[in-house]
């Protein structure tokens, strides 16, 4: 199963987790638009991705949302009717959405983020 | 059954195409009118005043209905209409409970108009598929399917002899017929009545969507008020409407992250607190049978008693246990509340579909109180059984409650008979009796024929046709016939709280729960010791309630879920939380920037159109707003006695008068005397409230205000005003 595994405690607050993913989602360096979330200021900083859990498969009214051979869970964007059904049943809050988008937006472990960070907070596993 | 072959037997009598029109914010613009007699179909452009005022669905079904019918119209003219709008919020995805339609016609029942609301696709594809409102006139010939694909912009009309009338078999039947596919299934929406509604009064409607994970056809209701009857009436066996390609922002509106914000918000509340609140995911509103026991205002035996030792068999406990759950359990898409309950695999015990494994939708508290506890009956399977059969057959579980519990009482109270019953017991609590009584109103035979034209029906032939009662019994017959406006009551026992006596008979269309529901602010919390407090309650909470009948929401997400900090705020039943999403979601949706004021503003309008509607059908004046003795204290000796404690106090602390010495006879009449007075007293509070006169008909200066002061409703109320 692909996912990430994250270590709080060497995360500076940096943000280039951030920044990679929006970028490389969404074409611009804008935290909101991250799938992987910093939060907390100076010395203490917790990271919010998503677990793979697939909790939210079972929300989505439409089957939009499903888990692949590698186990991580993905939106189809065709099929999803934009509810956001799934943020608010997140567990870890790690389901985002934003205002420029109808359909929300999660972590699919692709690891640019891992490569990214400067501690080895980040790790994708497979 | 072979759906090729009921296919073909079609008779196709006109194929019209429309433009597919375009949604923005929240709106076409556009209303689809088929008249029946004439097979003619036509759109028309929804009049920028008429948007303006009255919003949407109810209040574009009640202005369309105003305008396209007189004072002479009957239930049963041909031009009368079925009115199904769902309005301009209705559609989105991200708010839980949007997804709402309203119908409107004039009510075999109450002979005025009625509204009803329900979940399902229906409302909201018919406006993706190009309109606001569908105005359904005129009468066919014989059984016709009207058929909308919002894709190809068509509206068929065919003759459709084959197919049966029954909802679990046709809304299953159609929906195959129709969707190329298994996965083409979720586009599709049926609305259908039943055999029953054929012949009662008591005829609904079912609105369809598609369970993809149970792979069913489910139905939701517009129960109230016969409509089923009207549609059955027009010939129509079915509308149907096929639309694809929903998306989160199929309404187009003006500000997406603003309904995003407020849909979030209530998903995680969901989330967060639906298992220590109400668990309405687990057991939808059958959690409410052990409150309303508790508190002394289930009904038992109608409404004679408010809790039975037996309420712990027809409990949520017992029916968690029958539910079959999916998280995904709503009406609509994105509704995280869920409440919409199934029983699989539930095997029948008599009627015509005797031994065949069903899908029951339901059953949810009105029915489990309805056809259950009002009627002394405590069997959870039998309040299945008889709730698969008003779905299927198209009557509305809450009259034919409320109606078998007054027939029992009559019985046993020897003014029914064996003669008159054709052989019926229909002692309180007799499941043999009351399941048989429902299969007569499909077969139109026996005295569940006459049953089916409702109560306040029954109360008139007694009384009128078959005669030789005495004074006391005919008193009797009227004082515990639960019936306001001709529409059966709701089932809740309103006897202790005067506010909710107001909640039930002061409303528009009869005694139903969904304006005013104070019981617990006004008789637990004592919150509303005057009467002017208890009418600003009957002013605010109508129109707040009204509200969501205009803009196409369920209710039940606005308070059967509670923000965390709720009990913190300064009235904590008017969740304030959620009425400012609400504004958020509407201003989102529309464009607009309305506030509290505004929003009531625009429910006060339809109010009081359908307060005029109603004079101008003959009926909106106060003597129309008096409810049956039994829904204000206690009708006979062994009622009183039963809560004697309670009311010796009532006299003795709230009225002053010491009931020592005096027989039960002698407290039953004067406690009626006080409390007649009392709900007088009520009306002249709410009316003074709600800028009526004290024949409870709106002033003229109350339209001014509302800025519809129009000819027609000028009209209609000047020979009334002071």
């Amino acid at each position: 199963m692909r996912k990430l595994i994250v270590d709080s405690s060497k995360c500076t607050g940096c943000g280039q987790c951030e920044i990679t993913c929006s970028k490389a989602f969404f074409k611009e360096e804008n935290p909101q638009k991250s799938a992987i979330r910093v939060a907390g200021e100076s010395g203490e900083h917790d990271i919010t991705v998503c677990t793979q859990c697939g909790k939210c498969i079972d929300v989505c009214p439409v089957y939009a949302i499903t888990q692949d051979k590698n186990g991580v869970v993905r939106i189809n964007k065709k099929e999803c009717v934009g509810c956001l059904s799934c943020v608010g049943f997140c567990d870890y809050l790690a389901m985002y959405y934003h205002h420029d988008y109808v359909v929300p937006f999660k972590c699919v472990a692709c690891g640019l983020c891992v490569r990214s960070c400067p501690t080895a907070a980040l790790t994708l596993v497979k | 059954m072979n759906v090729s072959k009921m296919k073909a037997a079609h008779r196709n009598l006109v194929n019209y195409q429309y433009e597919l029109g375009r949604v923005w914010r929240g709106y076409t613009d556009r209303i689809l009118h088929i008249d029946l007699s004439k097979n003619a179909v036509s759109t028309k452009k929804v009049d920028p005043e008429v948007k303006e005022k009255f919003v949407g669905g109810r209040g574009y079904g009640m202005w369309y209905l105003f305008q396209s019918t007189n004072e002479n119209t009957k239930w049963n003219s041909p031009e009368n209409e079925i009115v199904i709008s769902a309005g301009p919020i209705a559609g989105i995805t991200q708010y839980p409970g949007s997804g709402k339609s309203y119908v409107v016609t004039i009510s075999p029942l109450t002979h005025a108009p009625i509204d009803s609301n329900v979940g399902g696709y229906f409302g909201p594809y018919l406006k993706f598929a190009g309109f606001d409102a569908l105005e359904l006139q005129g009468k066919a010939e014989k059984d016709v399917i009207v058929y909308i694909d919002g894709n190809k912009g068509t509206v068929s009309i065919d003759e459709a002899p084959e197919e049966p009338l029954d909802s679990h078999l046709l809304a299953e039947i159609l929906t195959e017929m129709y969707a190329m596919n298994e996965e083409d299934k979720k586009h599709i929406s049926v609305v259908s009545a039943g055999t029953a509604a054929d012949y009662s009064n008591w005829g609904m409607l079912n609105f369809s969507f598609y369970d993809p994970r149970r792979k069913m056809v489910r139905l939701k209701q517009a129960g109230r008020g016969g409509i089923g009857r009207v549609f059955r009436d027009k010939r129509v066996k079915a509308l149907i409407v096929k639309y694809e390609g929903l998306k989160g922002d199929s309404n187009n509106p003006a500000d997406l992250g603003l309904i995003q914000d407020a849909g979030v918000k209530v998903h995680k509340e969901v989330h967060d607190y639906d298992d220590v609140q109400n668990q309405m995911r687990a057991r939808g509103t059958s959690y409410l049978v052990s409150i309303m026991d508790h508190f002394d205002i289930l009904p038992v035996n109608n409404f004679k008693y408010g809790c039975h030792p037996d309420t712990h068999k027809i409990d949520d406990k017992v029916y968690k246990k029958k539910f079959t759950l999916s998280e995904c359990d709503g009406c609509w898409f994105g509704c995280t509340l869920a409440c919409a309950k199934v029983v699989e695999g539930f095997e029948l015990q008599t009627g015509p579909y005797q031994g065949q494994k069903v899908l029951v939708d339901g059953p949810e508290y009105e029915t489990i109180a309805g056809v259950g506890s009002n009627c002394g009956i405590f069997d959870p399977d039998f309040i299945i059984e008889n709730n698969f059969y008003c779905d299927t057959y198209g009557i509305d579980t809450i009259s034919l409650g409320t109606g078998v519990a007054y027939v029992m009482e009559l019985y046993e109270a020897g003014i029914l008979t064996d003669e008159l019953t054709g052989g019926l017991n229909l002692n309180f609590g007799n499941t043999d009796s009351a399941m048989e009584l429902l299969h007569q109103m499909a077969r139109n035979e026996g005295f569940g024929a006459i049953l089916g034209q409702g109560i306040r029906y029954v109360k008139q032939w007694l009384l009128n046709e078959v005669g030789g009662f005495t004074a006391e019994q005919q008193q009797f017959i009227k004082d515990v016939c639960m019936e306001c406006k001709g529409l059966e009551y709701s089932e809740y026992v309103p006897k202790e709280s005067l506010a909710q006596q107001g909640g039930y008979s002061l409303t528009n269309k009869g005694p139903q729960h969904d304006e005013a529901w104070l019981i617990f602010d006004d008789m637990i919390h004592n919150l509303m010791p005057t009467f002017e407090d208890k009418a600003e309650a009957l002013y605010y909470f109508p129109l707040f309630r009204t509200w969501f009948s205009l803009v196409g929401l369920c209710k039940l997400p606005w308070n059967d879920i509670k923000p965390a900090d709720n009990a913190e705020t300064e009235k904590p039943s008017l969740i304030i939380g959620h009425v400012h999403n609400y504004i958020d979601v509407f201003n989102g949706v529309t464009g607009q920037n309305i506030d509290l004021d505004q929003l009531i503003k625009q429910s006060a309008r339809v109010y009081n159109l359908q307060r005029i509607f109603n004079l101008r059908c003959g009926f909106g004046t106060r003597e129309h707003d008096l409810p049956p003795y039994r829904a204000l204290g206690p009708v006979t000796v062994e009622e009183y006695e039963s809560r004697q404690e309670r009311y010796d106090s009532q006299l003795q602390d709230k009225y002053g008068v010491d009931p020592t010495g005096k027989s039960s006879v002698e407290k039953v009449a004067l406690m009626r005397k006080l409390r007649a007075e009392g709900y007088e007293g009520l009306c002249d509070a709410v009316y003074k409230r709600r800028g009526w006169n004290m024949n409870a008909i709106p002033k003229i200066s109350t339209l001014q205000e509302l800025n519809i002061a129009y000819q027609d409703l000028v009209q209609l109320i000047k020979p009334y005003q002071e």
